[in-house]
C-alpha cells in the first residue's frame, strides 16, 4: 500500500506522457487525476494511522547501490513527519490535477502537461519518503527537473525559457551546497542513512574540520552546506530571484510546485534534519536570521508589485521566510504546522488567482482589473478566504500557525527569538496590508480594462472552482483541527522521535497583549488598505510621488535582478562569448574541423588532375607502377 | 660472319618492346595504333619466350608461344569490335577525344 503512494502517480505519468496521443487527451487528463487521487487518499489513510496508532514503517522497494559498508535503498519511510508530508504533497497535487483539466482545456499539449505534473508528485514523493539522504537527492534533482519542464512548458515564449532557465540555474547553486553537504556526512559518518546519520550525530558535536582553510564546527558546517540546498530550493533570500520569474508557468503549476509542495521542500530538509540541527546553534541561528531577512525582504516587495501572481509569489517567499525562522528558533512541528497550513491557502491564492485570470482573458496586471466582485462571486469568496487564511485572520488556518510562530519565538526567550517576534509581527502586518491590496485592487473600485469588456468577464468552469472551493474548506478548517496534534503542549504525543527537541519549550503562557496584538494588526489593516487603496487613493498617490527613490526601490525588487545580472550573468556571458568567438570559432573550428575539411579539398583538388581521362596516362602509370614493383622484387 | 646468339634475339625483342611502349605513349591520333603497339609489345615477349625456349634446349616456350599467338589474335579481335562500337556510338575514335574516364 505504502507503493501504491509513489508508484501510481509515477505510472500515470508514465502512461499520460507516453502513450497519450494513444488514449486522447480526456482519458489521460481524468486516469492521472484519478491515478494520484487514489495515493491522496492511501496518504489520507496512512495519516489517520499515524495519528490514531502511532503507525511507522519502512518498507524496501529496492536495494540501490551496495559498495562495501555503503548502503542505499530505495525505501518508502514513514513516520509522523512524512506522513503529514505524504498528504500535502498527494492530496494538494490530486486537487490541482482536476484544477487543471479545466485550466489547460484551451491548451494543445494536455498530455504532455498531465505528465508532468504527475512526474513531479513522483519525485516529491520520493523526496519526503526517503530514508536517505541519497534518495532524498534523488527526488530534489527530480523536483528540480519538473519545475524546469513545467515552467518552461509554453516553450513558444521566451520569457518562459529564461525564467526556467533562471529557475534550474539559481537551484544548482543551491544544490551545490546541499551536495558538498552529503559528501561532508558520508565522509565522516561513512553513511547517508537517516537513522545512522541521527544516531552517530552528537558523537561529532565537538568535532572540528578545517574546510576552506577556516576551522568549522563538523556539525555546523554540515547543517550551513545542507541550508544552503534548502535556501536554494525554498528561495530564500539572495537565491530567492528565480521563484517570481517562475511564475511565468501555467497557474496551477504555481499553485502545486512553487507555492505548495516543492518550495516547501527547503523546510522539510531542516525539520527532517532537526537531529543534526539541534546540534549546532550558530546553524540556527543563521537558519532564523535569513528566514527573517527574507520575510520582511518579500513582504515589502510585494507591496509595491503589480503582477497578481507575482504578488503571491512573494507572498509565499515571505512566509517560507516564517518557516525558516520559525525552525530557526528550534520550533520545527510549527513550521511543518505552517507549511500544512500554508500549503492549503496559497494553494488556494493561486487556484483563485488562475480564475481571475482566466475571467479576465490572461490578464495578470491587478491596476488593469477592478470592480467585479459582482460578476465572479465564486472567485471573489475564495480569494477572500485565502487571504484571509493568509493574513491570520482568527479562526481561519493561517492564524493557528502564525500566530503559532510568534509565540514559540517568544517563549524560546533570546535575543533572535525575541527578533522573530518583531519580525513576525511586522511581516503579519505587511502580508495584510499586500493581499488586501491585491483584493481590493482586483474586485473592488473602478473597472480598468480597456482590452476586455466588463459583460464579457465571466465566472470559470465548475471544474476549476470545485478543486478550489476544496481547498478553501482546508484552508478555514486545517488550522482548527489539527492546531492540537500538531503543536499541543506534549510535542512527543505525534512526533514521536521524528523531530528532535534538545531543550523543551517552556510550557508558560506568552503575555496576553502578545496573543491578542497580531490578529488585532491583522483585522485593522483590512480598512487601512481599504482607505488606502480604494477610498482615498490620492494620499498614496502623493505619497509615491514624494518617496519616489523608495518606491522604484521595493518596485525593482531591490535591484536584486540587476545586481546579479551585473556580477554574474554579464561577466559570464562576456566570458562565454569569448570562448564561444575566440575560443571555438577561431582556434578549435578553424585549425580542427575546417581545417582538415579545408586541407582535404585542396589535396582532392590536386589529385582530380591527375585523372585526365586520356588512356595512354594511365597506361604509363600502370607501366611506372609495373617497373618499380619489378625493379623492386629484383633487387631486394 | 657474327655469331647470332640469345643476346642479339633479346636485344631485338627489347628494342620491339619500347617501340610498342613509345606508341602507345606518344600517340595521340588513332586509337587503332594503341591497339598495334600492345600487338608489338606481345611479340617482343613472344620472341623472348622463343629464344630461351631454343637455347634451354625446352619445347615448352614455343607451345607456350602459340596459345599466346592464338589468344592475342582473339583479344585483337575483340578489341577492333569494341572500337567498332565505339565509332558508332561517338562517331569518332581520335584517343584526343576518348577522356570520359576523367575524374
Amino acid at each position: 500500500m505504502e507503493y501504491a503512494i509513489v508508484l501510481f502517480p509515477l505510472l500515470g505519468s508514465i502512461i499520460s506522457g507516453f502513450f497519450g496521443k494513444a488514449l486522447g487527451s480526456k482519458q489521460s487528463q481524468i486516469l492521472t487525476s484519478l491515478l494520484v487521487s487514489v495515493s491522496a487518499i492511501i496518504s489520507l489513510y496512512i495519516f489517520y494511522e499515524v495519528l490514531v496508532n502511532d503507525y511507522s514503517s519502512n518498507k524496501l522497494i529496492f536495494n540501490w547501490i551496495t559498495s562495501g559498508n555503503f548502503i542505499v535503498n530505495w525505501s518508502v519511510y514513514i513516520d509522523p513527519v512524512t506522513s503529514v508530508m505524504l498528504v500535502v504533497v498527494s492530496l494538494i497535487s490530486s486537487i490541482i490535477h482536476f484544477y487543471s483539466i479545466g485550466y489547460m482545456s484551451q491548451d494543445p499539449h494536455k498530455t504532455r502537461f498531465m505528465s508532468y505534473l504527475s512526474l513531479f508528485t513522483f519525485s516529491m514523493l520520493i523526496l519526503v519518503t526517503g530514508d536517505n539522504f541519497l534518495q532524498l537527492f534523488f527526488g530534489w534533482e527530480g523536483v528540480g527537473l519538473c519545475s524546469y519542464l513545467l515552467i518552461g512548458f509554453w516553450y513558444k515564449k521566451p520569457s518562459a525559457n529564461y525564467a526556467a532557465m533562471k529557475a534550474f540555474i539559481v537551484n544548482r547553486i543551491g544544490d551545490f551546497g546541499f551536495v558538498i553537504g552529503i559528501f561532508l556526512i558520508f565522509f565522516f559518518y561513512g553513511t547517508v542513512n537517516y537513522n545512522e546519520v541521527f544516531q552517530l550525530t552528537p558523537s561529532f558535536a565537538d568535532k572540528e574540520i578545517i574546510f576552506l582553510g577556516i576551522q568549522f564546527n563538523l556539525i555546523t558546517l554540515i547543517c550551513l552546506m545542507l541550508f544552503v540546498g534548502a535556501m536554494g530550493k525554498s528561495a530564500q533570500f539572495l537565491l530567492h530571484t528565480w521563484l517570481p520569474d517562475a511564475m511565468e508557468g501555467p497557474t496551477p503549476v504555481s499553485a502545486l510546485i512553487h507555492a505548495a509542495t516543492m518550495v516547501t521542500a527547503g523546510v522539510f530538509l531542516v525539520i527532517r534534519c532537526s537531529p543534526i540541527f539541534e546540534y549546532s546553534q550558530v546553524a540556527l541561528n543563521v537558519v532564523a536570521i535569513v528566514g527573517m531577512i527574507t520575510a520582511i525582504f518579500a513582504a515589502t516587495v510585494a507591496l509595491v508589485q503589480n503582477d497578481i501572481k507575482k504578488i503571491i509569489a512573494y507572498s509565499t517567499c515571505s512566509q517560507l521566510g516564517y518557516m525558516f525562522f520559525a525552525a530557526g528558533i528550534g520550533a520545527y512541528h510549527v513550521a511543518l504546522f505552517h507549511l500544512f497550513t500554508h500549503a492549503f491557502f496559497k494553494a488556494l491564492l493561486f487556484l483563485g488567482s488562475g480564475c481571475v485570470i482566466h475571467s479576465f482573458n490572461e490578464e495578470q496586471d491587478i491596476r488593469l482589473m477592478g470592480g467585479v466582485w459582482k460578476k465572479i462571486p465564486y472567485t471573489y469568496v475564495l480569494m477572500i478566504i485565502g487571504t484571509l487564511a493568509l493574513t491570520g485572520f482568527p479562526f481561519l488556518s493561517g492564524f493557528y500557525s502564525k500566530d503559532a510562530i510568534i509565540e514559540f519565538a517568544y517563549l524560546e526567550g533570546t535575543y533572535i527569538g525575541y527578533l522573530a517576534v518583531a519580525v513576525g509581527i511586522f511581516t503579519a502586518f505587511l502580508t495584510a496590508i499586500y493581499s488586501w491590496r491585491l483584493i481590493f485592487k482586483t474586485f473592488h473600485g473602478k473597472y480598468n480594462n480597456k482590452s476586455t469588456k466588463k459583460k464579457f468577464i465571466h465566472e470559470s468552469p465548475i471544474i476549476m472552482i470545485i478543486p478550489a472551493s476544496l481547498l478553501g474548506v482546508g484552508s478555514i478548517i486545517v488550522g482548527i483541527l489539527f492546531k492540537e496534534t500538531f503543536i499541543g503542549h506534549d510535542v512527543t504525543k505525534f512526533w514521536s522521535d521524528s523531530i528532535l527537541f534538545l531543550e523543551m519549550f517552556s510550557h508558560r503562557h506568552p503575555p496576553i497583549f502578545l496573543i491578542f496584538l497580531t490578529p488585532l494588526i491583522v483585522i485593522l489593516a483590512i480598512p487601512i488598505s481599504y482607505y488606502l487603496f480604494i477610498k482615498n487613493e490620492k494620499l498614496l498617490k502623493n505619497f509615491i510621488t514624494k518617496n519616489q527613490r523608495i518606491y522604484k526601490f521595493l518596485l525593482n525588487k531591490w535591484y536584486f535582478d540587476e545586481l546579479y545580472n551585473f556580477i554574474f550573468v554579464e561577466p559570464f556571458k562576456k566570458m562565454g562569448t569569448f570562448f564561444w568567438k575566440k575560443g571555438d570559432i577561431n582556434t578549435i573550428d578553424r585549425y580542427g574541423p575546417d581545417g582538415i575539411s579545408r586541407l582535404i579539398k585542396v589535396i582532392s583538388d590536386k589529385t582530380v588532375l591527375f585523372q585526365s581521362g586520356y588512356l595512354y596516362h594511365y597506361a604509363f602509370v600502370m607501366l611506372v607502377g609495373f617497373s618499380v614493383i619489378l625493379t623492386y622484387l629484383v633487387l631486394r | 660472319m657474327i655469331e647470332v646468339g640469345l643476346g642479339h634475339y633479346l636485344t631485338l625483342a627489347s628494342i620491339i618492346f619500347v617501340i610498342g611502349v613509345i606508341g602507345v605513349f606518344l600517340n595521340r591520333k588513332n586509337i587503332i595504333i594503341i591497339l598495334m603497339s600492345i600487338e608489338l609489345i606481345l611479340l617482343a615477349v613472344n620472341i623472348n619466350l622463343v629464344s630461351f625456349s631454343i637455347y634451354l634446349q625446352n619445347l615448352t616456350g614455343q607451345i607456350f608461344t602459340m596459345f599466346i599467338l592464338t589468344v592475342a589474335a582473339a583479344e585483337s579481335a575483340v578489341g577492333l569490335a569494341i572500337i567498332v562500337v565505339y565509332f558508332k556510338n561517338k562517331g569518332s575514335i581520335n584517343v584526343e577525344h576518348i577522356n570520359s574516364l576523367k575524374g
